[in-house]
């Protein structure tokens, strides 16, 4: 039974699009410092929150810094100082950012960064794809993708919570599809400052590494190697990561509904069931393709398909339970993503959602699609296609292809 | 090797599978690290001090016929031996 509704206190709304919710939640969950580079299509993002801290709307620290190496450096050491932080990037932004990226997850960093995904180079793009937010799937962070722009403010402000858990203490990427959801302009409701206040409560990030006179330590000292107790350690603190991020599958979960109790809006944690009653086949998203592919649904239900849509929300920790649940009952499923997985010539989220079929007996019909690379269009029409193909895989069609959606756009 | 460490402040609380870091303090002395250690031959030093006078990490110590290295803060430079007139000190290897 589900809880009984309560009237919700009326709040302000405005129009706005993904970048500035981003910003508008950094603002909202009161960050002690930001660091940032401008880098298309994140570039208003960053532009949004100077804005608020010279507006005295936000009471940070802004650090301009000459790259993203430094900037992610320089919020390194503020988190370690105990401030709650924030920055933006994507795309060429990322890579160059990409040692101390590396390092964050092991230092166990409760930061936030929204990746406002583009394709990555080359050939040369400035647009939306998710390649780049894939390209650093490994490195330990939390990964959420957004539908929508009001899933991009809620899901900012809710990573604050989701990161300096202290189950989980690692740090999270909220990811929104450039272009679409970083320029997409859409109607939002705006939570109150004394509601976010006490959702996301006081900062509490360097409580177990720190610089801080009062308690001296050397941060991340030579550990591993073969000898003595170097490989115990290392394996301890590599498994210590791990669960952080399996707990992060509870914390989530435990968040969203907290933060759904608050608002009214129940985003999905992890994976998105949508018109999967009696469906015998289904479709997989990721982002804000899902729109569309919610719509193909819905006329494909009309025309008497029994067809429904996966979305996968968290990426990493990647949810297998909650994928290989939705996935029980199907007879056949496609996987549509928006990058490329060079290694298995498929996309990756099709080759994650592989490695959950392993736990879903007897084996499902499965193939890839790939389409939106670079900023081209996914549409109703390529979405036809895909329920269409699934449908055929269903019926006996050979598994396993990787059609690509935009190739005679 | 002499080693001693203490902690800096209590760590308790803090899960040890988080992020590494070191919170003892494990204070290491020249003679933790010497190569080459200061012999003082009894027979022929006159207690002149000029070893004493000279020795930069000030180690040298009177005994009651001879001056003597305190061996914890000795860092084995040769110092004393280049300059005692005596001849009366060798530098001789660390053993391994």
């Amino acid at each position: 039974m589900s809880a009984v509704p309560q009237a919700l206190p009326a709040r302000k709304h405005l129009a706005c699009d993904g970048n500035e919710a981003a910003a508008l939640a950094v603002a909202l969950a009161r960050v002690d410092m930001v660091a940032v580079y401008p880098i298309t299509p994140q570039s208003s993002l960053v532009e949004y929150l100077a804005k608020f801290i010279a507006d005295g709307r936000l009471q940070a620290e802004l650090v301009d810094v000459e790259g993203e190496h430094s900037v992610l450096s320089v919020l390194h050491g503020a988190a370690l100082a105990g401030a709650r932080t924030y920055t933006a990037s994507c795309g060429p932004g990322l890579a160059f950012m990409f040692e101390p990226y590396l390092r964050t997850p092991g230092l166990r960093l409760p930061m936030v960064m929204s990746i406002v995904t583009r394709d990555t180079l080359t050939p040369q793009s400035v647009w939306g794809g998710h390649q780049d937010a894939m390209s650093v799937r490994e490195v330990g962070w939390v990964q959420m993708y957004c539908e929508s722009v009001q899933e991009v403010l809620d899901t900012v402000i809710m990573a604050y919570r989701i990161a300096e858990d202290r189950r989980v203490m690692l740090p999270v990427n909220v990811c929104h599809d450039g272009n679409y959801l970083s320029y997409g302009t859409a109607r939002i409701e705006l939570p109150e400052q004394s509601e976010v206040d006490a959702f996301v409560g006081t900062p509490d990030v360097n409580w177990h590494v720190a610089l801080d006179p009062d308690r001296p330590m050397a941060v991340d000292p030579l550990t591993g190697g073969a000898g003595g107790p170097g490989p115990a350690m290392f394996v301890r603190y590599r498994k210590g990561q791990c669960a952080g991020m399996q707990h992060a599958l509870q914390v989530i979960g435990e968040v969203h509904e907290e933060w759904g109790r608050l608002t009214g809006r129940y985003h999905a944690p992890l994976v998105e069931a949508y018109r999967m009653d009696g469906a015998e086949f289904a479709i997989m998203t990721l982002g804000s393709m899902t729109g569309a592919g919610k719509d193909a649904v819905d006329e494909a239900r009309d025309r008497g398909l029994r067809v429904g849509l996966v979305k996968v929300k968290t990426f990493r920790p990647f949810p297998v339970a909650a994928v290989s649940a939705a996935l029980g009952q199907v007879k056949a499923v496609s996987v549509v993503d928006r990058s490329v997985d060079f290694g298995w010539n498929c996309g990756p989220l099709y080759r994650e959602t592989l490695g959950a079929l392993y736990h879903v007996q007897p084996q499902v019909p499965s193939m890839s699609f790939i389409g939106g690379l670079a900023g081209a269009d996914i549409t109703l029409q390529h979405f036809a296609r895909v329920i269409g193909e699934t449908d055929e895989l269903r019926r006996g069609a050979p598994a396993g292809r990787t059609v690509w959606l935009n190739e005679n756009d | 090797m002499k080693r001693q460490s203490r902690p800096l402040f209590d760590v308790t609380q803090i899960p040890d599978d988080l992020c590494p870091i070191a919170t003892k303090l494990s204070p290491m002395r020249p003679g933790d690290w010497r190569s080459l250690r200061p012999v003082v031959n009894r027979a022929k030093c006159v207690k002149c001090s000029v070893c004493w006078l000279y020795c930069p990490v000030q180690c040298i110590v009177e005994k009651t016929a001879w001056f003597d290295v305190q061996l914890d803060t000795c860092k084995g430079c040769g110092i004393c031996a280049e300059e005692c007139p005596q001849g009366a000190i060798t530098m001789i290897e660390e053993a391994s």
